[in-house]
């Protein structure tokens, strides 16, 4: 199983109701998100092109964050979900470092957050809370292993592209465009 | 360890399998934090859920609030079965934990005092401050007569007083949501085709085949169930045509973006009916059938070609045609979205008009994809002594525009400044629910008003500007700590939506309800306030409709079927509209007999002075109006607002983005705040454009004082448009100023 | 016009609108860490070659640095994490991709040895003072029986140290400035070059000076060369390391760069250090003082500067 997320670019209008949604479910504070919208203008009015997109941790096959972690924090879990466990995290910030999305924060309890695919709704059956507000329903999740699965057929149908893949980090979040 | 793995694999429809492994490895771990917050979600199952609605804009979407036993609002979730939301708020809704967290919100009633020459509020109880309120009712009603006490009013709050104000003998009342909102459309297309577009906005957008924004912003405007619509609509390949003069986040998803010049929007639509007619595009059996005036119009537009249009508007000939041609091939699936804030430059209605005739020619109204016949379910009164008969209420005040249909703000303010020969006198105001001073432009007028005023007691959640004015100022609890009236809304489907407290009111809040019963005791109108809680007002209504309280806490939405028949027109059947003709009227007589023209012309509009720009605003989808400024949540995703600058400008005046600016309008108004520029190529050279609701004036809002510019303020020059009365607001221009005009003044 | 922002949700402390992970204890503690590896592994080498008598400074005097050092670096570290209380979180684990994870081992070892490597010259270090316990004696005779082991054990572990002191930071790939393959080595070189600083600044044996001199003028050599190497390399590279590098060559790091680091912390220090080699009289703590404040601000430097170079937006 290979957990993914696939983002319409085309349909997403950058509400920020993923952000919200987010903090709600899973108290993050006020001041920090473990997701967040860019907004990309090309061009000369009025040959203008828009992008705007929902960024969050990529749960990257090849994880830079879990490979340099000191105590083992960071950890990949079944489907290639990467999860913090707090009371392991030291908030030595090596993981923080090595992340090139920055997808990552200090909680101000000191140990590292970020997304975590909203593994305890996973485990309940539900979408990640960021998924089921969508208002334009651009947010798709899915397994990858399984090719009739939405985000599988999507990805098979349509353009897409994924965050500095120059990285090399192999991000498991995908936007189609 | 084994046996959860069953319990993990449920999205088999999304084809996920479990995370057993990561469960069990958890639970190697006893004193697992992540299992303890795990832990803590399960409690979420365990949280509080009650049925609401929300209140943070006027689509009430049907939602959930979970609250915790410490007495938090944890989160708030859509309603699936609301069609409404579908089952997903908007970020303003589910920010709407916020609206009840803040810890800015007015906390006790108020009422103002001098205290050394110096005028400040002094907390009061609320048997004081109803009291006073109460002496201050009796006595404009003895003194002027109870039509002198207007009601300005929004929202849920509005309806409790509404029924107070009516019962104590006056319809002195009127709303933003009409002169400053939706009014001109209102008017437009019940002039045409016999009804209100009304909320929601019977807009097909799901099903739509082609759909034509014109100034629109659906996106940033986030109403809810169209922003999901037209994400369906894109998904299905529809045709998007966004005509804005800035590139809109619709534009941006549109096939078509005409980046037309401000203000001459109707010369563009009558370039469209030119094509349709001309090329034969209209549907001639519909117009044939259910349409009168056609003749008329096409003579009226024989001249207007898109060349004529093309030196108006600036949009290429051919694009104009390819874009009429693309409506054509999609009709009747077409919409011409009558927007929603309509009023802009004076002449609204007639550019409804234009949207509704255009809607006609393509044959959409009545039509699946176009505009579908809406029906609601009546909910029934809750018996009470019939409302005296006022001497004089809002139609009065509004005489001089024959055509509006809901009370005007500024037409009410108006009378409460004191001339020789009003007839109308306004001695006493109460405000509910709306931030009149950020909502209503004219800043002079309102001010002078407020003056005016013998009276003026606000009810409000928060200490938003408007506060300042109030002699009494009274505590609202939040939507979310409160009953209100059942929300019926006419829909595809009828619908029925309950709002319950979710937790006891904060503070020494009160609910609405709670206020107009108590005030409308104290004047002896008990009797219209026959119950002790709301609730057993809401209980009595829906049993009356086959439901319960019981029930709908349970379900928070009931949908009815529909009775008035079916959801489009039905070929070969005849359908009466309720104009006057019983047709579409294309041709207005009843324009035309009131002096107005009965066919929408193009007039043109002031363009802003050398050095000047004009100001264009809009929404954020993160924000609501002036409300949700201080919202904590929201607040934390959009703290100001940003004055968005082409960089062709900023390049003229040597602006950065991120440096502060002033504001000076054509009147020679400066902005109190300064507001931090964004220079893009999505605005035009010759505007700026702002989100409105921003700069906030009272220190108290500690998150949004100070913070951007008000562009209420900016708004001087307002064009009122003669049929209904709505107030232009698209009509001013600014200057630039990099230095702090008020660097040698106090604020 | 191209344009690029966040719409909402970024504004993280210490993350926006860069990186502010790591502060100076950091810096101090990655200094410090090259600054007892240098020191560690000349103590080591002389002992191992058996001229202990000839160069005692880097084996005894020098030597007392190294546990200082090395203990004030992990304060620094531990003052750093922000969330210290789980610090032994550390050791429950050994993380072989993760240079801190052998670091934080590397020191777990390394500095209880260097506590007793300078114990083992209790005596000769502090003649006048006489251990009170016989045992501590014992164990004192023991430990002096066994340097030649414990200088066996330290030549590795040094050099592991001085590495790690730059891989830890060339081992990020999302830092641009960082993630390239001289940082490790020249890191090395400098803390080499640090400990022989120190060691010229403690002795007071003209060969002793003589000896260190052209050793750290060797050193210093090699660090100019890696410099040039590094600089090169990353603008053969991709935009991002253009970018990364013209923070140092162009940008706001360009005058601690150059001016603190390549002329003052180098170049002045390596002429003077030639000069007394030559046999001209240079008073040697000049160019020893020069090289330790270099190497301090060197590592300010790519710390600070590491941390606002990214891949995206
Ligand atoms: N310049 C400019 N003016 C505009 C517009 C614009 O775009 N630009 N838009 C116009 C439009 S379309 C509209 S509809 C109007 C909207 O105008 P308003 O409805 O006046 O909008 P808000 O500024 O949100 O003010 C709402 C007030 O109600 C308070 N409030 C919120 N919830 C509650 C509650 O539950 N109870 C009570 N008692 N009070 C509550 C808020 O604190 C706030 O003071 O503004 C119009 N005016
Ligand atoms: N997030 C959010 N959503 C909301 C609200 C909110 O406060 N926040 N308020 C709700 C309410 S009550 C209303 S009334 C609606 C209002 O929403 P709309 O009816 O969509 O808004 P308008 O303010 O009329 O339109 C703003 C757009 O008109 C463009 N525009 C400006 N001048 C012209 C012109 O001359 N011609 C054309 N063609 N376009 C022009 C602007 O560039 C901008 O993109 O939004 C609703 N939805
Ligand atoms: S909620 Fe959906 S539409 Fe809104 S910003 Fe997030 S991804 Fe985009
Ligand atoms: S996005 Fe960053 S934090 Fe997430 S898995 Fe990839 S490297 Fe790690
Ligand atoms: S901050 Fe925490 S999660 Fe990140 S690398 Fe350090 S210990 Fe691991
Ligand atoms: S998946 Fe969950 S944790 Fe990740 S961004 Fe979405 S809501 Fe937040
Ligand atoms: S559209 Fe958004 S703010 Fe308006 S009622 Fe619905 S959820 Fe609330
Ligand atoms: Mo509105």
């Amino acid at each position: 199983m290979r957990y993914a997320m696939v983002i319409d670019t085309l349909k997403c209008v950058g509400c920020s109701d993923c952000v919200v949604a987010c903090q709600t479910e899973n108290d993050v504070p006020i001041g920090y998100c473990r997701d967040w919208i860019t907004e990309t203008v090309d061009g000369t009015y009025p040959n203008i092109v828009l992008e705007l997109k929902s960024e969050r941790c990529n749960h990257c096959d090849n994880a830079p964050c879990v490979r340099c972690c000191p105590t083992g924090a960071s950890h990949i879990v079944d489907g290639g979900i990467v999860l913090v466990t707090p009371n392991e995290c030291i908030g030595c910030g090596a993981c923080i470092q090595s992340c090139p999305y920055d997808a990552r924060y200090q909680h101000p309890e000191g140990y590292v957050d970020k997304c975590t695919f909203c593994h305890h709704r996973l485990e309940k059956g539900q979408l990640p809370a960021c998924v089921s507000v969508c208002p334009t329903k651009c947010m798709y999740f899915g397994d990858l292993d399984n090719p009739n699965s939405e985000v599988s057929k999507l990805l098979k149908n349509r353009k897409w592209k994924t965050l500095a893949p120059e990285a090399g980090t192999k991000p498991n979040v995908y936007y189609l465009i | 360890m084994v046996t959860s793995r069953r319990k993990f694999i449920k999205i088999s429809a999304l084809g996920l399998g479990g995370i057993a492994t990561a469960s069990s490895a958890f639970q190697m771990f006893g004193t697992n934090s992540y299992l303890d917050t795990i832990a803590k979600q399960d409690i979420a199952n365990k949280f509080k859920r009650s049925a609401t609605y929300c209140e943070v804009c006027f689509w009430k979407c049907a939602a959930w609030a979970f609250s915790d036993e410490e007495g938090k609002i944890k989160k708030i979730i859509g309603n699936d079965e609301d069609p409404h939301c579908y089952g997903r708020l908007c970020p303003r809704g589910t920010g709407g934990v916020g609206m009840y967290a803040d810890e800015d919100r007015l906390k006790t009633p108020l009422i103002r005092t001098t205290v050394d020459g110096e005028e400040t509020f002094r907390e009061a109880s609320w048997d004081e401050a109803l009291d006073l309120i109460a002496t201050k009712f009796k006595h404009i009603k003895d003194a002027y007569g109870a039509e002198s006490f207007a009601l300005l009013k929004h929202g849920s709050p509005g309806s409790h007083l509404e029924h107070l104000f009516k019962a104590y003998g006056s319809e002195t009342i009127a709303e933003p949501a009409y002169a400053q909102c939706r009014g001109p459309r209102e008017a437009g297309f019940n002039l045409t085709f016999g009804s209100w577009v009304g909320s929601p906005e019977p807009t097909d957008i799901r099903d739509t085949k082609c759909l034509v924004l014109i100034g629109s912003h659906i996106g940033e405007n986030m109403h809810n169930t169209q922003v999901q619509e037209m994400s369906d609509a894109i998904d299905n390949n529809a045709t998007i045509i966004t005509v804005d003069p800035r590139f809109s986040t619709a534009a941006s998803k549109s096939n078509h973006w005409l980046a037309i010049k401000p203000a001459t929007d109707i010369a563009l639509m009558l370039a469209w009916m030119h094509v349709l007619i001309e090329e034969d595009l209209y549907d001639k059996e519909y117009i044939a059938k259910y349409a009168t005036g056609f003749n008329e119009l096409k003579d009226h537009v024989l001249n207007f070609t898109p060349e004529w249009a093309y030196g108006i508007t600036t949009i290429k000939p051919e694009a104009i045609r390819k874009t009429a041609r693309a409506m054509a091939h999609a009709a009747p699936s077409v919409i011409i979205h009558p927007g929603r804030h309509v009023t802009w430059y004076g002449d609204d209605t007639q550019r409804a008009r234009a949207m509704a005739i255009l809607n006609a020619l393509l044959g959409s109204w009545g039509r699946r994809g176009g505009f579908y016949f809406k029906e609601k379910i009546s909910v029934p009164k809750f018996p009470h002594p019939k409302y005296p008969q006022p001497k004089w209420d809002w139609t009065d005040i509004g005489e001089q525009y024959p055509l509006a249909e809901m009370g005007i703000t500024t037409e009410v303010m108006k009378r409460a400044i004191p001339s020789k020969d009003n007839k109308y006198p306004v001695k006493a105001l109460m405000v509910a629910g709306t931030n009149i001073t950020k909502s209503i432009p004219n800043k002079k007028l309102l001010e002078q008003a407020m003056d005016a005023l013998d009276f003026i007691v606000v009810l409000d959640t928060m200490p938003m500007d408007v506060t300042g004015y109030a002699d009494v100022v009274l505590p609202e609890c939040t939507y979310l700590e409160r009953y209100d009236g059942i929300r019926s809304s006419p829909n595809r489907e009828p619908s029925i939506a309950v709002r319950v407290p979710a937790l006891k009111p904060k503070y020494d809040s009160k609910p609405g309800w709670w206020v107009a019963k108590q005030i409308g005791e104290r004047l002896g109108l008990g009797d219209y306030f026959n119950y002790n809680d709301f609730e057993e007002v809401i209980e009595w209504q829906l049993s009356k409709m086959g439901t319960s309280l019981e029930e709908m806490k349970k379900i928070g939405v009931k949908k009815f079927p529909r009775k008035s028949g079916p959801l489009y027109l039905v070929e070969g059947e005849k359908h009466e509209f309720s104009t006057p003709s019983g047709k579409i009227e294309l041709y207005s007589k009843e324009l035309k007999s009131l002096g107005f023209d009965p066919l929408p012309v193009f007039t043109k509009h002031p363009e802003p002075p050398q050095g000047f720009y004009r100001l264009n605003y809009g929404r954020s989808p993160m924000h609501t109006f002036s409300r949700t400024a201080n919202n904590p949540n929201l607040n934390d995703l959009k703290s100001e607002n940003n004055l968005w600058v082409n960089p062709k400008v900023a390049r003229i005046i040597g602006l950065k983005t991120g440096q502060s600016v002033w504001l000076r309008n054509q009147d020679k108004i400066t902005s109190t705040f300064s507001i931090k520029v964004r220079v893009t190529e999505r605005i035009r050279w010759d505007s700026v454009y702002m989100v409105h609701g921003f700069g906030h004036n009272n220190k108290k809002l500690t998150r949004a004082f100070g913070k951007g510019i008000n562009d209420t303020e900016m708004i001087s020059n307002v064009a009122i448009d003669p049929i209904m009365g709505g107030t232009g607001m698209r009509g001013n221009f600014v200057e630039i100023l990099t230095e702090d005009p008020h660097k040698n003044t106090e604020i | 016009m191209q344009e690029e922002l966040f719409t909402s949700g970024r504004n993280i402390p210490h993350i926006d609108p860069s990186l502010e992970i790591w502060h100076w204890p950091i810096s101090v503690y990655l200094f410090l860490g090259g600054l007892a590896a240098g020191l560690l592994l000349f103590a080591g080498l002389v002992t191992i070659l058996g001229k202990e008598k000839e160069y005692p400074t880097p084996v005894k005097y020098a030597s007392i640095i190294t546990p200082i050092a090395l203990s004030l670096g992990l304060l620094a570290l531990v003052y750093d994490l922000t969330h210290p209380l789980y610090t032994w979180q550390l050791y429950t684990t050994i993380r072989l991709e993760s240079p801190m994870s052998w670091g934080a081992w590397v020191l777990l070892v390394t500095t209880p040895l260097s506590y007793l490597w300078v114990f083992s010259y209790f005596s000769e270090i502090f003649p006048k003072r006489n251990l009170k316990f016989n045992f501590l004696k014992n164990f004192e005779k023991f430990l002096k029986k066994n340097r030649k082991n414990m200088a066996y054990a330290l030549i590795p572990l040094s050099i592991i140290l001085g590495v790690y002191t730059g891989v830890l930071l060339s081992a990020f790939n999302a830092r641009p400035l960082w993630n390239n393959a001289i940082l490790g080595p020249l890191f090395l070189a400098s803390g080499l070059s640090t400990g022989a600083a120190t060691i010229i600044l403690l002795s007071k044996t003209a060969k002793e000076k003589y000896l260190f001199s052209k050793i750290d003028l060797a050193l210093i050599i090699i660090e100019l060369g890696l410099i040039v190497h590094m600089i090169m390399g990353m603008y053969a590279g991709s935009q991002v390391q253009l970018d990364a590098m013209n923070l140092l060559i162009g940008g706001e790091f360009t005058l601690m760069f150059f001016g603190f680091v390549i002329i003052l912390g180098l170049i002045v220090p390596g002429i003077l250090e030639l000069l007394e080699i030559k046999g001209y009289k240079v008073p040697v703590a000049i160019p020893a003082i020069l090289i330790l404040i270099g190497g301090l601000i060197f590592r300010f430097v790519i710390v600070e500067a590491g941390q606002l170079t990214r891949y995206l937006y």
